[in-house]
């Protein structure tokens, strides 16, 4: 940073009044502009993945589901899948209606949940109340079908673990239609509102060859007019049948401006496309089992006889979500896993976004991503006590120098074990 | 459109349920005693769905010592009592996930409506079920 050009920094977090979860910012601020930023993530790393190398798999089922609290059931999908490609299980269909309904229920409240926090950030509580008054419903039918508020404990390795009773449909049908009706007043309150565009229009701009180039993924690639969605691309359970098809601004009538406003766009008609989904998956799901392994034993003794790597993803309400899974035969454990959340994908479409925009937008572009720190935190560099950053090289030279110690220190008898 | 919706808002009932009590009481303790004596009237919470994940209800007698809900347990809330072959339960730590009540073979366990389990003492009586 150079003095004479009168560029100040202004850091904000990791911990922030303005951010929900910590991050760091380091802003080269000109004025009211900010000519650039410094995006430092880790500081929510919790070192779920090695938790998971020391649990049997079903443990590993509900660790990834605390993942992330909103997206409760995007993990566990996404790992059930990986799981069921690397051990060989079928899923029944109507296990994957079920799951399909699930993960829609769940994007439903994530979107309103955001379209919250983004009225917040802007400065309009009351929409803030309304969205979150209005969310209770679906969190009350996620409730009825699943026992639990958040963290549903649905999807297990081949298949689901409650299938929604005749007698529940009409509540789920009965929220659908409530929905159908609020969607008008919340498209109203958003999208027509001119103050709302006055704050959003133009505002944390992102081109689409920018995101195309930055791999940002669900809506925030969709809001730069992308159709980028994973049940689009590369369709799973049964969201090829259902045909899905990734919504952007111009189901809205609007060409493609990548800015905050169209963000809301995007996440606000996605909130019509899951009520669509959930109706169809309500109508088209046949009768039949909801897993093909209604004893645990017998699942526990499958995985534990498995071997092989697999593959899950799934489109998350922020993006896509992947889980990598290797098994080995004879060891509960999985012996890899990785996870990569939606937020990795879309951190780096922050810098782009922030450029050239005023201080008192900072909020609402952060929000604007929907980012999740804690999900996508997965590794946290110290040493000595300090997060300086290691460059490669410096880490190629520490990971060969630990090598010579460990040979060292391997007796030539004992090598072999 | 919204103002609408705002206006409706100051003839309806507040969204939110006022549990415990209309009002804050000054000690939620303090109030909670006077509900025992029959001296005040609690707001009761909102009611929970038919098949609600509440604290895990044990039936001791059932249980054949298996420890197959310790092996699927996320959380280690099980621990096994090797003499009397039975177990007890740390609810502090449970994620109501249930999946103890899957894998139980004999049907021991189940799911009770009870969520009002908050305590200052995390192996209290009320916090271990055995
Ligand atoms: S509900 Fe889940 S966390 Fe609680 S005891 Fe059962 S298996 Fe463990
Ligand atoms: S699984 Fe059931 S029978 Fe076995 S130890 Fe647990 S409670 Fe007892």
């Amino acid at each position: 940073m150079a003095d004479g050009q009168k560029v100040y920094e202004i850091p904000i977090g990791p911990i922030h009044p303005a951010l929900k979860e910590p991050i760091r910012f380091t802003f080269q601020v000109e004025g009211e502009r900010i000519r650039g930023v410094e995006v430092r993530p880790g500081f929510a790393h919790r070192g779920i993945e090695f938790m998971g190398l020391k649990r049997n798999l079903i443990q590993v089922l509900y660790l990834s589901e605390r993942i992330c609290g909103i997206c409760s059931i995007s993990h566990p999908i996404a790992i059930t899948l990986a799981v069921e490609r690397a051990a060989g299980i079928e899923v029944p269909p109507r296990a994957q209606y079920l799951r399909v309904i699930f993960s829609e229920l769940e994007r439903i409240h994530s979107h309103l949940l955001w379209a919250g926090v983004a009225a917040h950030e802007l400065g309009f509580d009351t929409l803030l109340h309304l969205t979150w008054k209005v969310r209770e419903e679906v969190l009350d039918v996620l409730e009825e079908l699943s026992g639990n508020r958040i963290d549903y404990s649905i999807p297990i390795y081949g298949g689901v673990r409650r299938d929604i009773a005749p007698a529940q449909v009409p509540k789920v049908e009965a929220m659908v239609r409530h929905y159908r009706g609020l969607l008008e007043e919340l498209l109203d309150a958003f999208l027509r509102d001119p103050s709302v565009a006055a704050r959003t229009r133009g505002v944390g701009v992102l081109t689409p060859e920018e995101a195309e180039a930055l791999c940002a993924v669900g809506p925030t690639a969709r809001a730069s007019g992308l159709s980028k969605d994973v049940r689009q691309d590369r369709p799973y359970l049964v969201y090829g049948e259902l045909g899905v098809r990734a919504i952007t601004p111009r189901d809205w009538g609007l060409e493609p401006r990548g800015d905050v406003y169209d963000k809301a766009v995007v996440r606000l008609l996605e909130i019509g496309q899951s009520l669509d989904l959930i109706e169809k998956c309500l109508d088209e799901m046949p009768e039949g089992e909801i897993t093909s392994f209604p004893k645990i034993p017998a699942l526990l003794a499958h995985l534990k006889k498995a071997e092989g790597e697999g593959l899950g993803w799934h489109e998350a309400p922020r993006g896509e979500v992947i889980h990598y899974i290797r098994l080995e035969a004879g060891v509960e454990e999985p012996v890899a896993w990785k996870v990569k959340a939606p937020t990795y994908s879309n951190l780096m479409s922050w810098v782009p976004m922030f450029r050239d925009q005023e201080v008192a937008d900072i909020p609402i572009i952060a929000a604007s991503i929907d980012p999740c720190m804690c999900c996508m935190d997965r590794v946290h560099v110290v040493r000595d006590g300090s997060g300086a950053t290691l460059l490669m090289e410096e880490l190629l030279k520490l990971s060969r120098a630990k090598t010579e110690r460990v040979l060292r220190g391997l007796s030539p008898a004992g090598g072999g074990a | 459109m919204i103002l609408k919706t705002l206006f409706s808002q100051l003839l309806t009932r507040p969204a939110t349920n006022r549990f415990p009590a209309k009002y804050m009481p000054r000690s939620v303790l303090g109030f909670l005693g006077k509900v025992k004596e029959g001296k005040a009237q609690l707001v009761p919470p909102v009611p929970v769905p038919p098949r609600f994940r509440g604290k895990i209800a044990y039936s001791r007698d059932k249980c054949i010592g298996c420890q197959l809900c310790i092996r699927v347990c996320p959380a280690k809330v099980i621990e096994f009592l090797p003499e009397a072959k039975k177990i007890r339960m740390h609810v502090a730590r449970c994620t109501f996930c249930a999946q103890c009540v899957d894998a139980c073979p004999v049907d021991a366990l189940s799911e009770s409506p009870d969520f009002l389990l908050s305590d200052t003492d995390r192996s209290s009586a009320a916090l271990t079920v055995e």
